[in-house]
């Protein structure tokens, strides 16, 4: 007998102008695993997030069993019975294996509770995943990426006072091998057959085909599909692609090219290549290896090797971290990276430096009447513009974009792709990783990784969506 | 490999290693000193920086480091020499209040996010200021029960002995062994999985930063019953003093990684180098620096062996 876990109607969700989720209706029936499937930015996380208890939702209803919740706090969930196993791991590493159950455990305190914390745990990973060899007072940094994980999702599988009715799992074979994920996929059928429920997201469809009951697919903040088991891998890729073409329609043809050879990188085996004047995309789920393709790139100019000829700029994706001087100035935060240009006997010359940002200014429209204003005073996409015209400003030959447009308003964006497109054609070099596939249009070529291997290379005239999203989740679809 | 030279152990050695190399040294200088007498003598005053370098371990566990401890023992030691003097009730509601100003910092901290360093060392100049406050001039009298309570002769085995052994079991079983010392040395491992397990760190850090404020005026007091009065300066030096002495037992910056009874040892070990450098007749000037170099060289060898385990 099944009856409903959690039911979420109508829910919206925005982080700024960006409608994460869109009106999202989903359900959960004990006894059941349901794949939640979907491309970058479709929701995915924050579903989760929002049933973990760690992010509010804006409007809608969340009910949990047949009880409607207006708040629903992490404390919540874990007495609902919900629990989450997220993708960056969620472990203290100072502490042992048995200490790290306590943490998730409120109840597990008072006398003897190491004894009881780590024979939960052994007794939960000998259930899952048999001759796994690790110690319940191994020291958690010890372990290894594989074990970390293992620990992880068993420790959200343990019961202490509340028994466990829905444990959502965020891409848990990433860091498994072939023997132990195939160990979880068999747990997770022993678990729905106890009226647990299992929400398995992955982006290795057999998985998905394998274990669940139903796959649900998301698309822009909303599930767009849903199969019942039985559905091919087919069916699901087509159900999550296809929507750039109504949105931009296509780039203007460009003709092939032949000039000199920038970038010339071994991934494992296949090739990466770059060419004078081209816009290369990397694409592919988050954090399969794209970044760190752009990072060896960057190094290897910077070493002057055959591999990447030409001098280098980067431009950062995360803004906050790794791009802006948050106390400088617009024209400052612009300049840095052209300061040995600007400098004479050592000092910088203040008439250059300011004749650069007007320059620049006008090129890339940054939206400030005194380029002296403290960057923080721009918006979003507009620091992101100013982070283009460094990068530019650089005389590189070779521009690094590490997923540059997240969370810019679409206005913005349309100006920076001409501004990458007239760049181009005068002989700059792109690499663009991007986590949005309409972006992708815009390039000569697009590689796809999976897992930090390159599955797909499509040339312009090749290049479609649905076949960026199969080779982001199959295995090899060259 | 031996058993006794796998890294881990080594690195757990290391604390008591650089102890023995310097006790016995200055056993076999000044032989007199291995009596009940000499040891009461040696670590009497060693009690009250074990107790301040606890309160620095607490804040190191969640990641801070408190530059206000050496300024906040001076004030309580001067509260212990002049208010707790003329009325009990009073100077205990003073220390009470003390410890939840710390409480309050912690939270605070949390709370906007706010640099340790920064708040601490704004924190060291309100305290120092309050004691210039409290006893202009150096002075005051320590009650009498609480001098009699400090300096107690304990039979058989000296006291400090005791209280160092007490205080490193008793934290080592709290922080180490609870449910409870658990969570608070999760928060320094990886605040963010506490947070998604549903604790509060506002409560973790604010927790951390009473017990700080607890050891630290258990330093204050004990300090102010052996010196029987008190002076605004009397422990400043116990800032530095106590962040080495952690550091030094095994203890680290970041991630939640310490250990109690190697603080308690790294204390001890400090405060006697400082007498055996005096028996060897190195002129005080030289003893700080003497000091820094075996803190550098204890430092090194951790290093050393924490690189060939990796």
């Amino acid at each position: 007998m099944s009856s409903t876990i959690v039911s979420l109607t109508d829910i919206h969700k925005h982080f700024g102008s960006n409608h994460v989720l869109d009106g999202l209706n989903f359900a959960v029936e004990s006894g059941e695993c349901v794949g939640l499937l979907g491309h970058n930015g479709a929701g995915k996380s924050t579903l989760m997030n929002i049933l973990a208890g760690t992010l509010a939702i804006d409007s809608g209803e969340m009910r949990i069993g047949d009880r409607k919740v207006a708040a629903h706090s992490v404390n919540d969930a874990h007495l609902s019975g919900i629990r989450c196993v997220f993708q960056e791991l969620s472990l203290c590493p100072n502490l042992t294996v048995a200490e790290n159950v306590r943490v998730l455990h409120h109840g597990l305190s008072g006398w003897g509770w190491r004894k009881r914390a780590a024979r939960l745990i052994t007794e939960k990973l000998d259930e899952i995943f048999p001759d796994h060899g690790i110690r319940s007072d191994a020291v958690t940094s010890d372990l290894t990426l594989t074990q970390l994980q293992m620990v992880e999702i068993a420790r959200a599988f343990t019961e202490v006072d509340v028994p466990v009715k829905l444990v959502l799992l965020d891409e848990p074979t990433s860091s498994l091998d072939s023997t132990t994920a195939d160990q979880l996929l068999n747990y997770v059928q022993t678990a729905t057959a106890r009226q647990q429920a299992v929400i398995l997201i992955s982006h290795m469809l057999g998985e998905i085909v394998r274990a669940a009951d139903r796959s649900v697919v998301m698309r822009d903040g909303r599930v767009v599909a849903t199969f019942n088991r039985g559905a091919t891998k087919n069916e699901l890729v087509a159900a999550m692609g296809n929507v750039a073409a109504e949105t931009h329609g296509s780039a203007p043809a460009r003709t092939s090219n032949t000039g000199e050879l920038r970038v010339d990188l071994a991934v494992k085996g296949e090739r990466v290549t770059a060419r004078k004047g081209e816009i290369i995309g990397l694409a592919g789920l988050a954090g399969h290896g794209q970044t760190e393709v752009l990072l060896e790139v960057f190094e290897q100019a910077r070493r002057g090797s055959s591999i990447a000829n030409g001098t280098v700029a980067f431009v950062a994706g995360d803004r906050v971290r790794d791009g802006v001087f948050p106390s400088w100035s617009i024209g400052a935060n612009l300049s840095i990276s052209a300061t040995p240009r600007l400098s004479r006997a050592g000092f910088i010359s203040l008439e250059s430096e300011a004749a650069l940002g007007q320059a620049w200014r006008e090129r890339v429209r940054i939206k400030t009447m005194d380029m002296n204003q403290p960057i923080l005073s721009l918006s979003g996409g507009n620091q992101q513009k100013v982070l283009f015209a460094r990068a530019l400003a650089a005389d590189a030959d070779i521009v690094l974009m590490d997923d540059p447009l997240r969370g810019v308003d679409i206005g913005t964006k349309l100006e920076v792709y001409r501004l990458i497109q007239s760049e181009a054609e005068q002989g700059r070099t792109f690499l663009w990783y991007s986590t949005e596939l309409d972006e992708l249009v815009y390039c000569d070529r697009v590689y796809v990784f999976r897992s930090g291997h390159v599955t797909g290379c499509f040339s312009a005239d090749e290049f479609s969506e649905d076949k960026v999203i199969k080779a982001s989740f199959e295995e090899v679809a060259l | 490999m031996n058993a006794l030279l796998q890294p881990a152990r080594l690195r757990a050695a290391l604390p008591v290693l650089s102890l023995l190399i310097v006790v016995l040294p200055m056993f076999y200088l000044q032989p007199q000193t291995f009596s009940y007498f000499g040891i009461n003598t040696l670590i009497s005053l060693a009690v009250t920086i074990v107790l301040a370098t606890m309160a620095q371990m607490c804040v190191i566990t969640v990641n801070d480091l408190d530059l206000s401890i050496g300024s906040f023992v001076s004030f309580v030691a001067c509260v212990g020499a002049s208010v707790l003097q003329q009325s009990t009730v009073l100077g205990i509601a003073v220390l009470v209040g003390c410890v939840l100003v710390y409480c309050v910092i912690g939270m605070l901290i949390e709370w906007r996010n706010l640099p340790s360093i920064v708040v601490t060392l704004g924190m060291s100049f309100v305290w120092l200021g309050l004691a210039l406050l409290l006893m202009p001039t150096p002075g005051g009298s320590t009650p009498e029960w609480l001098q009699q309570l400090v300096q107690w002769h304990m039979p058989v085995i000296p006291l400090p002995l005791v209280a160092a052994v007490v205080i490193a079991v008793a934290t080592h079983f709290f922080l180490m062994r609870s449910a409870w010392g658990t969570l608070l040395r999760g928060a320094g491992g990886n605040g963010r999985a506490l947070a998604r397990a549903g604790w509060s760190l506002l409560w973790a850090r604010g927790l951390m930063y009473a017990l700080a404020g607890v050891f630290g005026v258990l330093s204050g007091l004990t300090l102010v019953g052996f010196t029987t009065s008190a002076d605004a300066n009397i422990a400043l030096r116990y800032t530095m003093i106590s962040i080495a002495a952690v550091i030094l037992g095994g203890g680290e910056f970041v991630g939640g990684r310490i250990s109690p009874c190697g603080a308690v040892i790294g204390a001890l070990t400090l405060t006697l180098a400082a007498s055996l450098l005096s028996f060897l007749e190195i002129s005080p000037t030289w003893q700080i620096g003497a000091q820094g170099v075996i803190l550098i060289i204890v430092l090194s060898l951790r290093a050393v062996i924490g690189r060939t385990r990796a």
